[in-house]
């Protein structure tokens, strides 16, 4: 009997003639997504909105996008990135609006630019974040001194459970900047951001007392520093109690200045857009 | 927290207490809520209000379809609210009690305890524990007969609810069959008695429900039992209840096109899918199987409205896939049709479409291959059951060697690299070798299938589980095997499998063990004793009990010897133990149509291997079901055909 081999036709492919750079956030209670979870629900906003994706080839085809870095399960942020291929161009912008609004609130596509023909790959116009902590039953001057003990330090070895087994990592080396913000209480808009409106009840609540913000700048290396991993190296200088269950939100994403300043990531492609020379960026934090 | 005055002010949603703990459990999305397509409305403008549960993890839960439909026919009432929620893992659950934070609805994070009716579904006695644990976290009293007018009133459906018995002291009333009409009637009946300001409380609405017939309420009927520990008697103790409740059978699916608006978790679920139930009910009269006696007749979907729920379904949620849903797909009138022009609609898109619950037979391979037609040919699955011809007649699943040899030769022929077979063991009057007889079925689909694809590189695997009889079956009057026959049973095929070995490396065996079978006979054919092991058990920390990770047989067995301390009974003699024609079942009161006359009859054809048919193809042969329910069978063809739609890939082109 006459064997039969499938192969898949390669003519069936359509061919992706525009990528796009999109800038989106992860707010409120969707902070506790993951990143594959983020993916699936994307995917789906992109098939209810007719976009149309690129798929790759093959048996198991899969649509072209790629997510540059990704905030942890419990982290907002208002600033993640992706590229997706499309089959056929469209605007930038109807591509914002037709995906913002077959997305679930709280996945919110902030902007979408179309980077010009041999752009720099957008993971090389980010080593950095800025993130915003809240920190519930902490008062600023314990936070304060804290922070002074750490960023005294040459180095703070911290532990974490990584894929690959316990790994030490220096929670001091990747931090840039770390500050206590002033008395965010009666809700100052960082933290709003941070807690999503729908929480606004958190800290009355569950954590009678102040609470306090740290605003921290954090290279981007490997294996990463998390902001948990900067409040286990604070531990290790100072009392700060053990269950913080902090809220932490990435508010910028880019390329460190030597200022300690982030440049926002998609300032280059914005001008070439826009017909202007495009500029080093400006900063953003 | 009470609901005296009827909660018009909503309660306070419990998400501000529960998301600081978020961050210290696992996978937390699935507790947040805020998934595509869930509803939630104003409490203050609602006079039902319905919690919904499965009593099982987010991600088993959240896919099951009876839940979906219901919170749809629910929500779109204009002044009823329907709100899910799920069990809770153990993680979660410790941080909840630490804190005071109640069991909530993931849709408003809204407390249990504040809704009026609190309906769950078993699809499996696994979950009774799960109920008791939500129960108790709600802050609802477990036994029925601690609540007050402030607490909902707990339904249980489902197939599970087609014997309640073992979990009678803890619900209020079950449900038997198809929930989307009577859903609504319970509905009404609750507005009316609310509205009339709730007269003779708590015990009033529950005999409204009971007086309808069609809604059973433990409470209202009395089990005597005799010396030997056998039910003497159930009785209904109050006046207008029936001595039997009925089961509700829907019919005309294309009036309930449901779910229109599937639910689209943020959370990994264990099926991602749109799903469409092509048709229910099955008479294919496999004697083993529940589903297939409690769900007759045979009520199909038209082709058109499959058609157009597809589409509907597919763009209401942007899932990549589409099950097409029943007890035996195959046997749809019209599945060559529905097959080759969804299979033509969805060409070349991405969309991928699924058959399960498949017969084994050639047609079923050309289906398949329409199915596939945008993907891989990997893997197909067949269910013959029964490892030998024996039984095969025994349990009425009507499938030769020659027929199974020459589907998977087909499939094997057509690219299809694995078959994966499906088989029980423990069937009534089974022996070692019929068992042991998979092994040589085996290795001659494997033989014919490296024939037929003239290559090596193919596979069969071989699943087999345990055989758990069930109530209103033709089974249910047998014995369970033990769980050591059946694990030295399965021992010996695994050994025959490995033995083999020219083709023993390209058969895979998985089996599951005897032991959570014999907790799923207890459960599946008991009676009100055996709610007191589930409440010993759950007592005892039991939870989760459908997963192998948190089931422990022996707090089952200790926890029974325990609660069965004083009766003359055992968890032996509910399960292993042959039951005789005469003996009252703790579920001949509740009525699923079928006559127990001929259940007996099916019995003893079964015991001397005569075979049944179908009755969509020949004659009836009074189950009973038709004349005691008013149904009839509901098949086509229709002749239809699928609205004419061209999927389109982009927009502004």
């Amino acid at each position: 009997m006459a064997r039969v081999q499938r192969q898949p036709d390669a003519r069936d492919v359509a061919p992706a003639v525009q990528r796009l750079r999109v800038h989106f956030a992860k707010r409120g209670r969707l902070r506790f997504t993951s990143h594959r979870d983020f993916q699936r629900v994307f995917e789906r906003a992109v098939r209810r909105a007719d976009v149309p994706v690129a798929y790759s080839a093959g048996f198991s085809p899969h649509p072209k996008i790629s997510y540059i870095g990704a905030a942890a399960t419990g982290a907002a942020s208002e600033a993640e990135y992706l590229e997706i291929s499309l089959t056929q161009r469209w605007d930038p912008q109807l591509l914002r609006d037709a995906l913002d609004d077959a997305l679930p609130p709280g996945f919110d596509i902030v902007e979408v630019v179309e980077p010009a023909p041999g752009a720099q790959p957008l993971a090389d116009r980010i080593n950095a974040s800025h993130w915003l902590v809240m920190i519930g039953g902490v008062s600023t001057a314990t936070l304060a001194a804290a922070v002074d003990a750490f960023m005294a330090a040459d180095t703070l070895p911290v532990e974490r459970v990584l894929k690959d087994g316990r790994r030490t990592l220096d929670a001091r080396a990747a931090v840039v900047s770390l500050i206590v913000r002033g008395e965010p209480l009666g809700g100052s808009a960082h933290a709003r951001l941070a807690t999503g409106a729908e929480s606004a009840g958190v800290a009355e609540i569950d954590r009678p007392g102040s609470y306090a913000i740290l605003d921290m700048v954090v290279r981007h290396l490997t294996p990463a520093v998390r902001p948990d991993d900067v409040l286990a190296g604070l531990r290790l200088v100072s009392d700060l109690p053990p269950q913080l269950s902090p809220l932490v939100t990435r508010l910028a994403q880019g390329l460190l200045d030597e200022t300690g300043r982030l440049a926002d990531p998609l300032a280059p492609d914005r001008a070439v857009a826009a017909g202007s020379p495009a500029a080093a960026g400006e900063p953003v934090a | 927290m009470t609901s005296v005055l009827g909660f018009a002010a909503a309660p306070e949603s419990v998400f501000p207490r529960l998301e600081p703990l978020l961050m210290r459990v696992s996978k937390p999305v699935q507790y947040v809520g805020g998934e595509l397509n869930s509803v939630v409305k104003d409490w203050s403008a609602c006079n039902v209000r319905w919690c919904l549960m499965y009593p099982d993890a987010y991600e088993v839960g959240q896919p099951n379809q009876g839940v979906q439909i219901l919170y749809e026919v629910l929500n779109e009432l204009d002044d009823v609210l329907a709100e899910r929620t799920y069990a809770v893992w153990p993680d979660l659950e410790a941080l909840m009690r630490e804190h005071g934070i109640p069991q909530f609805t993931v849709d408003a994070h809204r407390p249990v305890g504040a809704f009026d009716i609190f309906g769950l579904s078993f699809s499996t006695e696994l979950g009774y524990t799960n109920m008791l644990n939500a129960l108790d976290l709600a802050g609802i009293p477990v036994e029925s007969r601690d609540r007050d007018d402030s607490h909902p009133i707990v339904i249980s459906g489902g197939h599970a609810a087609f014997n309640p018995e073992p979990i009678a002291d803890f619900i209020d009333a079950a449900v038997l069959g198809d929930g989307e009409q009577i859903s609504r009637v319970i509905t009404a009946i609750v507005r009316d008695w609310k509205a009339e300001g709730r007269p003779g409380g708590r015990d009033e609405l529950l005999l409204r429900l009971a007086r309808t017939g069609g809604v059973y309420v433990p409470r209202f009927y009395d089990v005597s039992y005799s010396p030997d520990g056998r039910i003497a008697a159930v009785t209904p103790n109050r006046d207008g209840v029936p001595a039997r409740v009925s089961k509700h059978t829907l019919m005309d699916l294309d009036e309930w096109p449901y779910p229109k608006k599937p639910l689209v978790p943020l959370a990994e679920t264990v099926h991602e899918r749109y799903s469409v139930e092509i048709f229910r009910g099955c008479t294919r009269g496999c004697r083993f199987c529940q589903a297939g006696m409690i769900t007759r007749p045979v009520r199909e979907r038209s082709i058109d409205t499959i058609g157009a729920m597809v589409d509907a379904g597919l763009k209401a949620s942007g899932f990549s896939e589409v099950g097409l849903l029943s007890l035996s797909s195959a046997d749809h009138s019209e599945i060559g049709e529905v097959a080759k022009q969804l299979g033509d609609r969805y060409e070349h898109t991405n969309t991928s479409l699924s058959l399960p619950s498949t017969r084994v037979d050639a047609f079923n391979v050309d289906l398949a291959n329409e199915f596939s037609r945008n993907g891989r040919r990997s893997g197909l699955t067949f269910a013959p059951e029964g490892g030998s011809e024996r039984m095969r007649k025994v349990i009425n699943k009507m499938v030769t060697e020659e027929d199974l040899i020459r589907t998977v030769t087909t499939a094997y022929a057509q690219g299809w690299r694995r078959v994966k077979l499906y088989f029980m063991c423990g069937l009534p009057t089974e022996t070692d070798d019929d068992v042991i007889q998979i092994a040589g079925l085996a290795r001659k689909v494997i033989e014919a299938g490296r024939q037929a694809s003239g290559t090596r590189d193919i596979a069969c695997t071989v699943s087999i589980g345990g055989f758990v009889p069930k109530a209103h079956t033709p089974f249910q009057w047998a014995a369970q095997l033990d769980h050591e026959t059946t694990d030295a049973r399965l021992a010996k095929l695994r050994d025959a499998i490995r033995a083999d070995k020219q083709y023993g490396r390209a058969i895979g065996f998985r089996y599951h063990d005897g032991k959570p079978g014999i907790v799923e006979g207890l459960l599946s054919r008991g009676d009100r004793r055996v709610g007191r092991i589930i409440k010993q058990v759950w007592l005892d920390g039991g939870r989760f009990d459908g997963w192998s990770e948190h089931f422990s047989f022996d707090r089952w067995m200790s926890s029974a010897q325990l609660a069965l301390a004083d009766e003359p009974v055992d968890v032996d003699w509910y399960t292993t133990r042959e039951r005789q024609r005469d003996e009252v079942l703790p579920w001949d009161h509740l009525d699923s149509g079928l006559d127990k006359d001929w259940l007996w009859q099916d019995w003893q054809d079964a015991l001397s291997e005569v075979e049944v048919d179908d009755c969509r193809w020949t004659p009836c042969f009074d189950c009973g079901v038709c004349d005691t329910m008013g149904t009839d069978i509901q098949i086509g063809p229709t002749g239809r055909q699928l609205l004419p739609l061209t999927v389109v890939n982009g927009k502004n082109s």
